[in-house]
């Protein structure tokens, strides 16, 4: 007999979920968990309309977070009179799917909750109307975003047609410094790679700062690795996601929990498993990043200038340079750090879980907001609320000027009138810094929950070295 | 689904690198910031919201200069950008608005794997060229003249006359020419489903969930 061949983790994970082979390397694959956010939940009247059943409801969760108002006072706090929330709750109700409320248990971004609920497990594959389900990833998970025609497509038959993609290993050498965050590793990570480096692949995450970095400052690094064209990205199942996903709800209990942790343990990739493309970035010596222009590779350290396109040699590249500093009102040469900001906003999949809080918090404590710059705090999930709460970090930021909401994606998408003003410029804990990405005409500058709260007490943008 | 066989019109150049869904398909257009599109547009409210970052301004003007507002290509049926096009967020109005406004082919050096899946859904043919073939197209394009577009053949046809061909794995190319339902062709492997599902609940019973109960009212 034949030793088996040695396999990447997703290789192991892809080849359980294919029940047929349609050549090319695209496949039937089954979905095990499903995620239908409020601003798809068309693709629910669509299966409706056909007059066809949800083919497992119990795999199928609804999510009020893109177009729910993160306002306290907000005179809709249940969405009930919004369109989008209204249909996926009437939709929930007729097919028997599990919607979690606004403001109730369970609520709160998908990519937020899926992991915190247990509904994300290390070997699974699940899917999301959403691009940014690769944050799933970080438990060892299969997840991929989908458009609303392919959520009918699974809802009707629990399955996805896919085209597998080639497998790439991100080895993140050297440990963290004080002050910097998961997502610094991205951003330089992206910056150094171009935002097309991942298209086409599956990622693995993997090395010593991986090891070292807890769950939270994990899912950051998965959520962005759409940002450089990536549909998938993985981390191994390790004792820290093990220890995570115990005694989560959906997750499974006694003996079965044994039988799964077993299961688990054997997903990493092989010794001998062969990547694709391999790649190694040194984190050691990492300063705070942020992003100067309209994509996320064009990012700098805090203590870097802004670059001339005259440098470029590529024209198209060139030109979209000059179109992103005149978009960004930039000027080439200038260091980004003390640049005056309007708005800092700390939330959204990629930066709004506990511990994104509390480092947020360290900076904050004994400060204020500087004056004319509103900062925001949006927590991801009520379950992330609570706990801050139950910790004291709402009355840090309170303290300080910030304005403490309620979960949601709010000012990441500019998709439930939490906006910037056009013109007005904001320091975004958020995975996105496009033309009019938190409204038209607004200003987005990428950076971890550090950087976004030192930037909001300075009123520029700020490292957050030098207020330790 | 809306079978693609044949293609013929004027081809917008928009050779911009790393254009995303959020310019292609925004949330609001410059005159409406902050309020989200309409819940269940029309196909006429889906070709007016395509590229409206661009297309207009903050008066709800169009702006003569942007490709789709010059003739011929108020009438184009192919788009050519730039590489890694249609990155970002997975919403499928970004092909719909493109198709809704009569772009059935968009040609670049490479695409966003999920706005990639996104168009063959609908019909919408996402073709890869190499970077140096886009950029002749491209400049051929300026002209307004017609391309031609053959999904059987897999060919495309410049204006000049120019023929090249395009790789389409044979998935794909039954997807476009058939414009099948995929869930009624997926349903028919309903054996196979249940089938994988059982095994796994045999095998990881905590990979599928224990089914629900009914329905509240039922309950």
């Amino acid at each position: 007999m034949h030793p088996r061949p040695a396999q990447t983790l997703f290789e192991k994970i892809w080849a359980r979920h294919v029940i047929a082979d349609y050549g090319d390397g695209f496949a039937l694959m089954h979905v095990d968990r499903l995620i239908v956010p409020d601003l798809s939940s068309h693709a629910l009247s669509a299966l409706r309309e056909r007059g066809l059943p949800l083919h497992n409801p119990e795999l199928v969760f609804g999510c009020a977070d893109h177009a729910i108002s993160t306002d306290p006072d907000s005179n809709d706090p249940h969405g009930l009179a919004n369109p989008y929330i209204v249909n996926l709750r009437a939709q929930a109700q007729h097919f028997g799917l599990t919607m979690f409320e606004p403001r109730e248990f369970g609520h709160g971004i998908m990519h937020v909750i899926a992991p915190e609920l247990g509904l994300t497990l290390p070997g699974l594959t699940l899917c999301c109307a959403d691009s940014h389900s690769c944050t799933n990833g970080a438990l060892g998970a299969l997840a991929w975003g989908i458009g609303a025609g392919e959520l009918t497509h699974i809802l009707a038959t629990q399955t996805s047609v896919q085209q597998k993609p080639q497998t790439m290993r991100i080895r993140l050498d050297g440990r963290l410094p004080a002050q910097t965050h998961g997502k610094d590793i991205v951003l330089h990570l992206i910056g150094k790679i171009g935002v097309a480096a991942g298209n086409g692949y599956a990622v693995e995450y993997c090395g010593e700062a991986i090891d070292a970095l807890p769950m939270d400052a994990r899912f950051t690094i998965c959520n962005m690795s759409v940002e450089f064209g990536a549909r998938f990205g993985l981390i191994a199942p390790d004792d820290v996601s093990i220890g995570y996903l115990a005694g989560r709800p959906y997750a499974p209990q006694g003996a079965q929990w044994d039988a799964a942790v077993a299961d688990w343990r054997s997903l990493p990739s092989d010794p001998q498993a062969a990547f694709d493309r391999e790649i190694a970035v040194d984190c050691s010596g990492l300063a705070p990043q942020v992003t100067w222009g309209n994509t996320p590779e064009a990012v700098l350290p805090i203590d870097g200038r802004i670059p001339d396109p005259a440098q470029e040699s590529d024209l198209a590249r060139r030109r979209a340079m000059e179109a992103a500093l005149a978009y960004m009102e930039l000027t080439p040469g200038s260091p980004i750090e003390g640049t005056p900001i309007d708005w800092v906003f700390i939330g959204s999949c990629t930066n709004s879980r506990l511990s994104d809080l509390r480092a947020a918090a360290g900076v904050v404590k004994g400060r204020k907001v500087a004056p004319r710059v509103r900062a925001w705090v949006v927590p991801g999930s009520q379950q992330v609320k609570q706990s801050a709460e139950a910790e004291g970090l709402d009355s840090i930021f309170r303290a300080a000027g910030f304005e403490w909401r309620e979960a949601g994606c709010s000012m990441c998408l500019g998709a439930n009138g939490d906006i910037v003003p056009r013109g007005e410029r904001c320091v975004s804990t958020s995975n996105r810094n496009f033309v009019g990405r938190q409204g038209p005409g607004s200003r987005t500058h990428l950076a971890s929950p550090l950087l976004a709260a030192a930037s909001a007490c300075a009123g520029a943008i700020a490292d957050p070295r030098k207020l330790m | 689904m809306e079978a693609l066989v044949t293609l013929s019109g004027p081809a917008a150049p928009l050779p911009v690198p790393n254009i995303n869904t959020d310019m292609i398909a925004p949330m609001s257009t410059p005159a409406n910031a902050g309020k989200p599109r309409a819940f269940a547009p029309s196909r006429a409210d889906l070709a007016r919201m395509l590229f409206a970052t661009w297309r207009y301004d903050t008066a709800d003007r169009e702006i003569p200069d942007f490709v789709l507002n010059r003739a011929p290509f108020r009438q184009a049926r192919f788009l050519i950008g730039g590489v890694n096009f249609g990155c970002g967020s997975s919403r499928d109005t970004a092909p719909a608005m493109l198709s809704a406004f009569g772009i059935r082919c968009v040609i670049a050096p490479s695409f966003g794997a999920i706005f990639s899946d996104n168009c063959y859904k609908i019909g919408l043919l996402p073709m890869v060229l190499d970077e140096a073939t886009v950029g002749g197209l491209a400049r051929d394009a300026e002209g307004g003249g017609e391309f031609i577009l053959d999904v059987a053949a897999q060919t495309l046809t410049s204006p000049g006359g120019s023929t090249v061909s395009f790789a389409l794995p044979a998935f794909r190319r039954e997807q476009l020419l058939k414009g099948a339902d995929d869930i009624a062709l997926t349903l028919r492997r309903g054996a196979e489903i249940a089938a994988h599902q059982a095994r796994e609940r045999a095998a990881r019973p905590w990979t599928l969930l224990p089914p629900r109960l009914p329905p509240r009212e039922a309950v």
